[in-house]
């Protein structure tokens, strides 16, 4: 009898989910092969309903991709005796490697800022801790630097009005993941807000992984790095002496 | 046509690395070095990462070293126990090298250092070599004053102990000298990810004064022992080695070295060696420009070790 009540309460208390995302990816799977330069990867779906939707705040999406969180360190450059070296440093325990926020609007205007930081979507929200180790600036600086750097090399990007809202329902976006991706699952998220408001949110996975000689490369350079250096030793002789005795053949 | 390197994690144009090797192989064939120290910094440049390009560089001198002994064996000109003397040498400082090189790593100085002894060495070999060879062909163009050459000098050299023939050069003197010469860019190797011919050279004519002949058989003989080691260090320590990378090279180097070397016997030595002089010292200016000049963005990111 009290296991019921509970579980009513519960239920009651539950948000009712006016609006549900259905959704679906153009690939959920990413094979680097030699040729890889990158890939897009086409992003839709549509707000599904019960009822017709309220007709203010408008409906707006946010789609997130994320790579794989990795430890990096941030060094700042210093003029010492003349030339330029690395002084202060700066640890980030875990920031994606990737990181791509497309929406229907700038982030500021459809998303609160509680919301924001309760589900990190703008970047500076997934850099996570941070470890100051030496040198002059703060904690800011770096990561603005940081910030900046993967901006620029195209590992972080921001792309506000890049979701197409077709009828307040239907939505697409077409995310482009660069040439120098690393291994690993990404994560999709995908965000429908009103008034600043979460109402519905959605994740998959794109999974991204070598393939052909490019995965046996690389798992033989980790498993057995001796054969591995050995090989590359062999084939540096085989070509210095096949070279060799080629041109000494052709005696020109 | 792009190449997705499996270990450098980077996507190349397949033939801006052919011309690159092709190239560096060029100039290696015309001028009988290995080109490491022009590949290192070259790779760099298109966005290799230090570790992978100075591992994979090593991996590619391999191979250009033993396309050129080949035909110094074919000559006689190779002098194999001073090359086994140099070699022993050679281990210990590429060891103490990969060493250093992981320490500099962590402190997140590697760049530094790197840098700093690229600018250092290229820098006084390229001076070294540059004067001197303006001042021969100097010399040469004034007719009448002859040089009185010794073959045999007695220096300092010769004085210590653990004496040693070695026939093909016509020497009697000490181990010591060559293995610590050999130490010397072992330890360059590892740092620089080049065959440290550049350096061996010089020091082979000048501190063990080995005749001239032999001079090019026995630095490329033993440099390939010790690019070898430092590519199995690298491999083993770092899993920094790009086979994928070093394959595009050394066919675009071995190709390149061998149109250098017919280009190279049609120039006169000494225009050959103030050439030289002149690339290396670009290589060490540039270099040294990026240290001097305020970088563009003061930040950079690296994995953290």
């Amino acid at each position: 009898m009290g296991r019921l009540l509970i579980v009513l309460v519960l239920l009651m208390a539950w948000p009712v989910r006016a609006e549900q995302i259905v959704s679906g990816l153009s690939q959920s799977q990413v094979a680097i092969n030699a040729s890889f330069d990158g890939t897009a990867i086409l992003i839709y779906g549509a707000a599904m309903r019960d009822a017709p939707p309220p007709s203010w705040p408008l409906l707006q999406v946010i789609i997130t991709v994320e790579g794989p969180v990795v430890p990096i360190v941030v060094r700042q450059k210093a003029r010492v005796a003349g030339i330029w070296i690395n002084q202060g440093a700066m640890a980030i325990e875990g920031a994606p490697s990737f990181y791509a926020v497309m929406s229907t609007g700038a982030l500021g205007d459809i998303l609160s800022p509680e919301e924001d930081r309760l589900h990190r979507v703008s970047i500076p929200m997934e850099v996570g801790t941070v470890r100051m180790k030496a040198g002059a600036g703060t904690a800011s600086d770096y990561l603005a630097a940081f910030e900046r750097i993967k901006q620029a090399s195209g590992s972080y990007h921001l792309a506000p009005d890049s979701v197409l809202l077709l009828q307040q329902s239907l939505f697409r976006t077409e995310v482009t993941l660069p040439s120098n991706l690393i291994e690993g699952e990404y994560r999709v998220r995908i965000f429908l807000t009103r008034g600043g408001k979460v109402v519905d949110l959605q994740e998959s996975r794109i999974e991204v992984s070598k393939t052909g000689v490019e995965r046996f490369l690389f798992r033989l350079a980790h498993d057995q790095p001796l054969v591995y250096g050995l090989i590359a030793l062999l084939i540096a002789g085989i070509a210095g002496w096949g070279a060799s005795e080629l041109f000494r053949r052709m005696r020109w | 046509m792009q190449l997705y390197l499996p270990i450098a994690e980077v996507s190349v144009n397949i033939f801006v690395l052919l011309a690159l090797g092709g190239m560096v192989g060029f100039l290696s064939g015309m001028f009988g070095v290995g080109g490491g120290f022009l590949i290192t910094p070259l790779l760099f440049f298109i966005g290799v990462p230090p570790v992978v390009a100075v591992a994979t560089g090593a991996n590619q001198v391999v191979a250009s070293s033993i396309s050129g002994v080949l035909a110094q064996f074919r000559r006689r000109a190779v002098d194999l126990p001073m090359g086994a003397v140099l070699t022993v040498g050679g281990f210990a400082g590429s060891g103490i090298g990969g060493v250093v090189f992981d320490w500099m790593t962590r402190a997140g100085q590697i760049d530094l250092f790197v840098q700093l002894s690229y600018v250092l060495f290229l820098g006084l070999v390229g001076g070294m070599m540059l004067t001197e060879s303006v001042r021969s062909m100097l010399r040469a163009n004034r007719p009448g004053v002859a040089q009185v050459r010794r073959s045999h000098v007695h220096s300092w050299v010769h004085r210590m102990p653990l004496k040693m023939k070695f026939r093909t050069s016509g020497l009697y003197i000490s181990v010591i000298p060559p293995v610590m010469v050999g130490s010397v860019v072992g330890f360059l190797s590892a740092i620089m990810g080049v065959g440290g011919g550049f350096i061996m050279v010089p020091a082979m004519i000048y501190l063990l004064g080995m005749p001239t002949r032999v001079v090019v058989g026995t630095s490329l003989f033993q440099i390939i022992f010790v690019t070898a080691f430092t590519t199995l260090m690298h491999a083993l320590n770092h899993h920094s080695v790009d086979m994928l990378l070093a394959l595009v090279l050394i066919i675009g180097g071995v190709v390149g070295a061998q149109f250098g070397a017919r280009v190279g016997v049609r120039l006169k030595a000494e225009q050959l060696r103030i050439l030289l002089a002149l690339l290396v010292l670009a290589v060490a200016g540039k270099i040294a420009l990026d240290l001097l000049i305020r970088p563009g963005e003061l930040y950079s990111i690296t994995a953290a070790v």
